[in-house]
């Protein structure tokens, strides 16, 4: 009952901070210049359908009455249109949400493995505290930590090339498929039958996954095991120890659990990193998500989907610290009181 | 904190007055003194050291100029041209060499610039409380839920890629987690008596503030401006990377590595002169910030092994 009131409060706090954030945005968007500046120029294009489009977009508003507009459309699910092909306008609302589940999807497989990965190095670097385990997890995390994302993205990219010139020498190609890892955008994951379905999926999300999963699995890693040593030095867990419960029980039990309530705010710090890496790593792998309706979007100059895409991102974001939150809670049960 | 506590009772601050100045400046030589002996962070500072001087100081010397596009395309390395030529002609190794003039340039200016911004609002919220602190929160958590790469990429649209409108997008976008870290740790250290003794002899916000909150945190503040350098390098190259940052006659790293990484897989050497480079950076950068952790954090005093 109390986590529930808990998320409550949490949320009445978000969304008036997506309110006037969106507004801030929405300023910023009107103020980067004339969307339509591009077309004017065009010489097919007629004054009539440059008034019309103009119209349509709002232009001939002032801001406050344009943002409401927008606020009242996005609201209902009607995003507006982009304006980034052209005078072939299409709706911003199916063509962001497109684009955001092969971004989400990315972002999911990646951040699920790196935080498996992640927890266990770290507390086996933080039990084998100066034993070669820690110093092999600790030097690979701060490699990884310092590598830009899209480093890693392009060393992948070409170790993946060679690799698939090996398995096609291999022979293998005849049941992985010819070019077994994706390096540029797949145009369907799933294969026929089950196992090609499989063997697709992984070919498909192996590099970009991996690319993601690094950076932050160094992340995780590295904050587990400051974190495990931490409650590893508690009075609590001596006390257990001393006490003759075994080590294994005494990691797990007592330790393990409380070491895990920093890593849940890493998770939500840490999300808007992931986000930033997928774009990024999209791009080179030349997916069609986020990152490319973004790009095309600030070149463009296309407002609608500025918008469209700021604001699935915010809300994202604050979804991703309600959830960091709720596990938060299920964790250290102080929280959920008052 | 009590580990603020220990510190006082140190030897080596042992017979110093209870004046601020000489104990700050014995904390100053033991951190020092611990800094130098961490041999990862101290190579770390010699290896930056080496990349900053080359950078400034290898174009005075190298035949080549940045802008020169004369040369044939895609020459391979030799001793003409270390890192080869670019597809338009362009010597790579001057291209690496200005854009680590300038990747430097704007982590620097952007670390510099969220170390004061973070720090002024950070320890004003977390002294003054009640309203300023919502007010100062609230902003944290608006900054933070707006999507930096797509608000920076619009801002550097708006004005232009120059590297000084790239540092300060990218700063507007990255005080946060520094306001947040000084905020915690001005609300601990004002339940402290010196500065309530500092508050009773009739000292202002602004003089208890910066002059006896601030100078109090300096290791968490040094550390972390340290930390946001190494971050900084590496937002400015993706934001560059995907086209979005600095644009020409301004140049980063990221850039560099955005116009010719596609060359990567049958001459690598035009993408690997500027990844390791870059990544040299903010590996050291990083090493020098946890040595600097660990000689600021007075638990860790050569007691483990």
């Amino acid at each position: 009952m109390n986590l529930v009131v808990y998320i409550l409060r949490r949320l009445a706090i978000s969304i008036p901070i997506l309110f006037v954030g969106s507004f801030l945005v929405f300023c910023m968007v009107a103020a980067a210049g004339d969307p339509l500046g591009e077309l004017r120029t065009q010489p097919g294009v007629s004054q009539e359908s440059i008034n019309q489009l103009s119209q349509q977009l709002g232009l001939d508003k002032g801001i406050v009455p344009r943002y409401f507009d927008w606020l009242g459309g996005f609201l209902t699910g009607d995003w507006g249109i982009s304006i980034a092909q052209g005078s072939n306008m299409q709706p911003v609302f199916p063509k962001i949400m497109s684009a955001f589940e092969v971004t989400i999807q990315l972002i999911l497989a990646a951040e699920i493995i790196a935080l498996l990965l992640g927890v266990a190095v770290g507390v086996l670097a933080a039990v084998k505290q100066y034993s070669p385990i820690d110093y092999i997890a600790t030097t690979m995390a701060f490699i990884f930590f310092s590598m830009p994302i899209f480093c890693v993205a392009i060393v992948l990219k070409m170790y993946g090339i060679d690799l698939n010139l090996m398995i096609n020498d291999l022979g293998w190609d005849s049941w992985l498929g010819n070019p077994f890892l994706k390096t540029t955008s797949p145009e369907s994951l799933s294969g026929d039958g089950f196992f090609d379905s499989i063997i697709g999926y992984i070919g498909g999300l192996l590099l970009p996954t991996l690319s993601i999963m690094f950076i932050s699995f160094a992340a995780y890693s590295r904050f587990q095991r400051s974190s495990m040593l931490e409650t590893m030095n508690m009075d609590y867990v001596r006390t257990a120890q001393a006490k003759g419960i075994s080590q294994g029980r005494v990691i797990m039990r007592h330790a393990f659990r409380n070491a895990l309530i920093p890593v849940t705010t890493l998770f939500s710090v840490n999300f808007v990193t992931v986000v930033t890496g997928a774009i990024i790593t999209e791009r080179v792998f030349a997916w069609n998500g986020m990152g490319s309706v973004l790009v095309e979007a600030v070149n463009k100059n296309d407002p609608n989907t500025l918008m469209g895409w700021i604001v699935v991102i915010a809300v994202a974001v604050v979804v991703a610290n309600l959830i960091a939150d709720l596990v938060y809670g299920i964790l250290d049960p102080r929280i959920r009181v008052g | 904190m009590e580990a603020g506590a220990e510190s006082g009772r140190d030897k080596n601050t042992g017979g110093s007055g209870a004046e601020a100045l000489p104990e700050a400046r014995s904390q100053g030589t033991m951190v020092l003194r611990k800094f130098l002996r961490h041999k990862l962070a101290m190579g770390s500072v010699v290896v930056l050291a080496l990349i900053i001087l080359a950078s400034i100081i290898l174009p005075l010397f190298y035949p080549h100029s940045y802008a020169d596009a004369s040369f044939s395309s895609y020459v391979e390395p030799s001793g003409e041209h270390p890192l080869g030529t670019t597809q338009v002609g362009k010597d790579m190794m001057a291209q690496v060499l200005r854009g680590t003039q300038f990747s430097l340039l704007i982590a620097i200016t952007v670390a510099f610039l969220t170390t004061i911004v973070g720090v002024v609002l950070g320890a004003l919220a977390g002294y003054l409380r009640g309203f300023a602190d919502s007010a100062i929160s609230r902003l944290t958590d608006l900054f933070l839920i707006v999507p930096s790469i797509a608000a920076a990429a619009i801002m550097v649209r708006v004005f232009d890629g120059s590297w000084y409108v790239v540092a300060l997008v990218l700063a507007m976008f990255a005080w946060m987690p520094i306001a947040r870290i000084t905020r915690a740790e001005a609300m601990s250290l004002s339940q402290r008596e010196f500065i309530e003794a500092a508050r009773a002899s009739g000292a202002g916000t602004g003089r208890v503030v910066f002059k006896h909150l601030v100078p109090n945190m300096v290791g968490t503040i040094t550390v972390n401006a340290t930390l946001a350098v190494a971050q900084a390098v590496l937002a400015e190259a993706a934001l560059s990377f995907i086209g979005l940052g600095v644009q020409l006659p301004d140049t980063s790293l990221g850039l560099v590595i955005s116009d010719n990484y596609e060359q990567m897989q049958g001459r690598p050497w035009l993408f690997f002169g500027a990844f390791t480079v870059l990544v040299l950076i903010s590996l050291t950068i990083n090493f020098i910030g946890d040595g600097l952790r660990d000689a600021f954090d007075p638990r860790q005093r050569g007691v483990k092994a």
